[in-house]
């Protein structure tokens, strides 16, 4: 029973992981036909950096009290969490096929009480951040070292209790707390400028009571990074990563593609996606 | 259509409230004395009636002693919900979370998966308008053991629709998995507080807090999670009723006595589940009436949860009846003034069961 802590000098690389990440999940959007497909693309070198390099987990015991909490608060992402689970052994490869089909472990948006290694039923969209406070606050009264991260979309900073929570964790000063803030600029209704626009992201934070950092989330090595800043700051403050990332990102005749935030990808074009993603990887 | 302003005291128009209640002041006739509303919380207590202070908060302490899960989380409401009582005796298991009511019930969900016991405090009106979805989505749905207890449930404050929860638990019952609980007195609360911490699982709980009324440890009664007990027996008519509209039914029920009225009443503080066995037992007794008694709107409570119970198993009583608040924003004022106005006085509940008998 390892405790998985540091990427092993013989284990795929971290750029491999991505790959792999994303090829679960177009497999798994094949399934669907369409879906969160971009966001999924955009979002997998960030849980890479995650999964394979700042996560304590033991994939064989998801609920082990030594965890790092991992929580999807963006529950439409789950596409992209269950590629990783897949990846990191976590949720067996043989259920990808039954993604968001009848009584499929992997439903379209992440329930806690379905799929191993899901920690919240997220979806609602702003439930995450508020929930991890009072996990870290419960950690903290535990004696626990442990991290809370919390996966969050640029459109969930719309929601107020986003926010109330973020003066929370400034007020707590849940040094524990680590945000993931995913900004690929895309909502529902369109680009997240012309829905609500959040900028200036960095100082919101900061002025919360946050250490912020603002990364390319599509550059791996800027993520390790940054995750190793987040984990090493002996301020007791919480933690917010802002993640820039593309939509699609790897699938370069997606990511220009405008109806992105629930995309309609046409059955000749998954293999045409396969294709692509294979063309960038790198060995 | 938007609400008129109000006109200076004496001019005021009845409302139809007014108009279907009986105590209501006519236009025209001298100024009755006006009661003041007092302060944000007024003792339900009559005159000279046994109180406890602090059933809620001096309960959970008793509770937290030996429960070192049990910890307690407000929305800068601690004083007015007596949590403050166990945050003295416990300052580093209380949890002052500020005004922010949506995050209140995430963090306390958050504390649950971490394996605590959250009782979380805030007003009724704040945790059913505001929370709702956090409490669903962030507690409930994944069955968190976090025990929900809001004061000024119903109509027990006189600062208007802002404050009075009336229709706090026609929202909480459409919500799947969640117990809800609403005790009568201060008895009924200290019992009622041991129970929910005993039980797994998300509940919401009305409080009454203060200096709460103490009547029925003259009955031969105790708390029971899940089961409606029958605390008098009548021949004529069976109030059901929750909260301390068994305490108003109880008075209600000696009133009537003189009318040679006889009335038995079943407490049933558990609303959900409700405990359909024993209503349904009692309801098949002898062709009575039955009176349902809460504080909340007539909508969505306990009346009819009562009436489904009793239409689904096919049991007419001789009568139905519903002693609750109207279907209306209720007026700001003194609570004696308004329970009257609204019919949940003693008084008034005995003036409407004598005219429906």
């Amino acid at each position: 029973m390892g405790e998985r802590t540091t990427t092993l000098a013989n284990a795929p690389s971290l750029e491999e992981r991505a790959y792999r990440i994303r090829r679960n999940a177009l497999r798994m959007g094949e399934v669907q036909g369409q879906g969160y497909i971009a966001q999924a693309l955009g979002v997998a070198d960030v849980l890479a950096a995650a999964y394979f390099h700042a996560l304590r987990y033991r994939p064989e015991d998801p609920e082990w009290e030594g965890r790092d909490r991992f929580l999807l608060s963006i529950g439409h992402y789950a596409i992209a969490l269950y590629a990783v689970l897949i990846e990191a052994g976590i949720v067996p490869a043989d259920e990808l096929e039954t993604y968001g089909t009848d009584d499929s472990r992997l439903p379209m948006s992440g329930m806690a009480a379905y799929t191993p290694g899901m920690e919240i039923s997220g979806g609602s969209l702003g439930i995450g951040l508020g929930i991890a406070v009072g996990m870290c606050l419960g950690l903290k009264r535990k004696g626990s070292d442990r991290f809370v991260y919390n996966l969050m979309s640029d459109g969930e900073l719309d929601e107020g209790p986003t926010w109330e929570a973020a003066m929370s964790a400034g007020h707590w000063k849940l040094g524990n707390l680590i945000c993931l803030v995913d900004v690929n600029r895309m909502q529902a209704d369109g680009p997240s400028t012309g829905v609500l626009n959040s900028e200036p992201l960095p100082e919101k934070w900061e002025a919360f009571g946050w250490h912020a950092q603002r990364v390319d989330g599509n550059d791996v090595g800027a993520l390790v990074r940054a995750f190793d800043a987040a984990r090493a700051l002996e301020e007791p403050k919480p933690r917010v990563i802002i993640c820039d990332t593309k939509m699609a990102k790897g699938v370069p005749f997606l990511e220009t593609r405008e109806k992105s935030h629930f995309m309609r990808v046409e059955q000749h074009e998954w293999a045409q996606a396969l294709e692509a993603l294979e063309a960038g990887r790198k060995a | 259509m938007r609400r008129a302003k109000r006109m200076p005291p004496g001019a005021q128009a009845p409302t139809a409230a007014e108009q279907a209640a009986e105590g209501g002041q006519l236009p025209g006739q001298p100024l009755k004395k006006r009661l003041t509303t007092s302060a944000m919380i007024a003792s339900l207590a009559s005159e000279g009636q046994r109180t406890k202070p602090a059933p809620f908060g001096h309960a959970l302490v008793e509770v937290a002693k030996n429960r070192p899960e049990v910890v307690g989380m407000t929305a800068d409401l601690g004083k007015y919900t007596d949590l403050h009582i166990f945050g003295r005796e416990f300052p580093d298991r209380y949890y002052q979370m500020g005004m922010a009511e949506q995050n209140l019930m995430l963090a306390a969900g958050g504390m649950a998966h971490e394996g605590f016991v959250p009782f979380v405090t805030t007003y009724a009106v704040f945790a059913s308008r505001r929370a709702y979805d956090f409490i669903s989505q962030g507690i409930v749905e994944e069955g968190l053991n976090v025990k929900i207890c809001c004061a000024l449930p119903g109509l027990t404050t006189g600062y208007g629709p802002s404050h009075q929860a009336t229709e706090d638990v026609a929202i909480f019952r459409g919500m799947p998995d969640l117990t809800i609980v609403d005790p009568c007195d201060a008895l009924d609360t200290e019992q009622a507080t041991r129970a929910i911490a005993a039980h797994d699982g998300p509940v919401y709980m009305r409080l009454l807090r203060g200096n709460v009324p103490l009547v029925l440890d003259e009955y031969d009664y105790s708390f029971e999670l899940g089961k409606a007990k029958l605390v008098r027996d009548g021949a004529d008519a069976l109030v059901v009723s929750s909260g301390f509209m068994t305490m108003r039914a109880l008075e209600a029920a000696k009133l009537l006595e003189a009318d040679r009225v006889s009335v038995a009443v079943l407490h049933s503080p558990t609303i959900k589940p409700l405990d359909e066995e024993a209503i349904l037992r009692e309801a098949r007794r002898g062709g009575r009436m039955v009176v349902v008694a809460e504080n909340h709107s007539v909508i969505g409570g306990l009346g009819e949860a009562v009436a489904g119970t009793l239409l689904r198993a096919g049991v007419a009583p001789a009568a139905f009846r519903q002693v609750a608040l109207p279907d209306a924003f209720l007026d700001a004022g003194a609570l004696p003034t308004l329970h009257d106005r609204y019919g949940i006085s003693a008084e008034a509940m005995a003036r409407s069961m004598k005219s429906w008998m």
